[in-house]
């Protein structure tokens, strides 16, 4: 410390809030997740080996290995059979949700640019609506005997629809409410990745001759491919965690027959109602694994074809 | 630098295609078709607010208002024991109070990864976004132990609102925008007539990104707001404590129930449901724009 040569104001207050104030203003986060987060994390790592319930008090933990883990993947629990409602939901309300955004994005972007704001508001609305609010909505017009859904049906001949009792029903009529609350934001988020691609390309195009559908499988999607990776992205990671939806719409069981029942339910109920932490804890970190297999799955796919960008 | 797409999308002149007005139409329908779907659950809600119960379903169903929007509030009060308007004030404090406090601690650092140079801020900076990448769903059960058995926080809004104060993505949107709007200069200055760290980002910083502000505030807001997961796993189900969410779920869980008070549950669902719409139309362009930048990385 000594050896510094520079004047002794380089000891001043000023100095010194000067170099500290930076590591001052971004430790509470680090403060924060270490409390709240890595911490959490590795007690849930911890309990996932072993059987637990909080009512059994700290330190009372049975060690049972991988006992949890194949516990889960085996025949006997729900845990499988959960995973494949989730995936069935999310794919039910996921592959739509992009079916239509995309294009209702290009239309907004080319055709109805003036516009662009006010039904980038209207559309974005669901989305940040409340889930548990919705879903009463939802459920309301869902109704078998009384809901306006069969109502219309029946104006057009049609019998009506179980659409929360009949298992067969169930995936679709929790994926219409999910790819309700999400085809707005997947819009909005095209519309932001059309932004940001050149005029320039469209002209040039234009000249060429192209027609509408040439410019967009030729220079929209290939243009839009890490806006489509981020979106994607974030409807995977969403969809594998479903919770409130199905929740509200079927209650904590998922319904009849259990065809509602998503994994982040079946590991609320396992946690919060039976109070196993330790099983509740191993199925959370397989949930997390299916997750990153799928965003790796997603990434894989995004950059195989498109590798030379 | 990261330019939003708002910046790059230079609003040139756009050649005009002539184009015949019955070409439109089918574009048009299409688009009135999406914004009828988008805000038609929003207006039956409120058209079934102002119905009496017994007419929440009836045949033809109501497609106008009615005239019970008073006398649903009084059967809301009365299933939920005069508690609503203390639910929406338990929903209101968490919300505002996450919402400063987001403010105030992402701001902080966002404005020091925006624009100090320290030893480590690369390493810093990438394990905050590294944290973005764990799902919320794995932390449910661990929080909710911390809560329980080591802070015996389990019941308490507090158990809501601190976990979430600095977070990795209000403080990446804050670093974002810092760093392309705000010149360092302005810093140096501000540094030159003596004023301390703290203060240049009181002062100087602060008022200068009050659009993303917003942003990450309304964002925030109706996260909180909406959080009904977090109310339910750390059990904010005492008269004292219980939000609007939970509430909703008490009183319409079960859909297939016809024998509850339907008028007032669809008040509830409304009241819980205006704030955002409030908040979000004062502020959606500016919330679009902000979110949507963060997804652009360069």
């Amino acid at each position: 410390m000594s050896q510094r040569t520079a004047p002794r104001a380089s000891w001043s207050y000023t100095r010194f809030q000067q170099r500290f104030a930076p590591y001052l203003f971004v430790s509470p986060f680090f403060i924060l997740f270490a409390v709240f987060g890595l911490f959490p994390l590795l007690f849930s790592l911890f309990l996932a080996f072993h059987l637990w319930s909080p009512l059994d008090g700290m330190g009372n933990w049975k060690f049972v290995g991988f006992e949890n883990f194949t516990l889960a993947l085996g025949p006997t629990d729900m845990f499988w059979k959960s995973l494949k409602n989730t995936l069935w939901i999310g794919l039910l309300s996921g592959i739509p949700q992009h079916l239509v955004a995309l294009p209702l994005a290009f239309i907004i972007h080319h055709s109805l640019r003036r516009f662009q704001g006010t039904l980038s508001t209207v559309l974005f609305l669901p989305y940040i609506t409340n889930a548990v609010a919705i879903a009463i909505v939802f459920a309301t017009l869902y109704s078998e005997r009384l809901g306006i859904l069969n109502y219309l049906g029946g104006l057009v001949g049609l019998d009506p629809v179980r659409w929360l009792g009949d298992p067969n029903m169930v995936p679709y009529s929790v994926a219409a409410v999910v790819f309700w609350r999400y085809v707005g934001w997947n819009t909005v988020l095209y519309l932001s990745g059309l932004q940001a691609i050149s005029e320039d390309v469209y002209e040039a195009a234009t000249v060429d001759g192209a027609n509408g559908w040439q410019k967009f499988w030729y220079i929209t999607l290939p243009l839009l491919r890490p806006m489509m990776f981020y979106a994607f992205t974030l409807t995977i990671v969403g969809s594998m965690q479903l919770f409130e939806e199905p929740f509200m719409l079927l209650n904590d069981g998922g319904g009849s027959g259990g065809a509602g029942l998503t994994s982040a339910m079946h590991i609320f109920n396992t946690a919060f109602r039976d109070l196993d932490m330790g099983y509740a804890s191993a199925m959370s970190w397989l949930l997390f694994l299916a997750i990153f297999a799928m965003s790796m799955l997603n990434n894989y796919l995004f950059s195989r074809d498109g590798g030379k960008k | 630098m990261t330019t939003t797409p708002a910046q790059r999308a230079a609003p040139g002149p756009r050649p005009r295609r002539a184009r015949l007005p019955w070409q439109r139409v089918p574009i048009w329908a299409l688009m009135l078709l999406a914004c009828f779907l988008s805000v038609v659950p929003f207006y039956l809600m409120f058209v079934w607010a102002s119905h009496p119960s017994a007419e929440v379903f009836t045949f033809p169903p109501h497609l106008w208002f009615g005239d019970a929007f008073l006398s649903n509030f009084q059967g809301l009060m009365q299933v939920t024991d005069g508690q609503a308007p203390r639910q929406f004030w338990n929903s209101l404090y968490i919300a505002l109070v996450s919402t400063l406090t987001t403010l105030f601690f992402c701001s902080l650092a966002g404005y020091a990864f925006a624009m100090y140079d320290f030893r480590g801020k690369g390493a810093l900076f990438g394990f905050i976004l590294g944290t973005m990448l764990i799902p919320p769903l794995v932390m449910d059960i661990p929080s909710f132990l911390v809560m329980n058995n080591f802070l015996g926080w389990v019941g308490e809004p507090r158990a809501l609102w601190v976990p979430g104060m600095a977070n990795a993505f209000g403080i990446f949107l804050m670093r974002q925008y810092i760093s392309s709007a705000l010149p360092r200069e302005l810093i140096e200055a501000a540094r030159m007539d003596g004023a301390t760290e703290f203060g240049i980002y009181r002062q100087v910083v602060l008022p200068l990104i009050r659009p993303i502000l917003a942003t990450l505030g309304v964002v925030t807001f109706v996260g909180a707001w909406n959080n009904f997961k977090g109310a339910l796993i750390m059990k904010l189900s005492e008269p004292d404590t219980m939000t609007l969410p939970l509430s909703l779920r008490r009183l319409g869980g079960g859909a297939t129930n016809v024998n509850v008070d339907w008028g007032a549950i669809m008040m509830l669902v409304v009241i819980t449901v205006i704030p955002l719409l409030i908040v979000f139309l004062l502020a959606s362009r500016q919330v679009i724009s902000g979110l949507t930048s963060g997804a652009v990385k360069d």
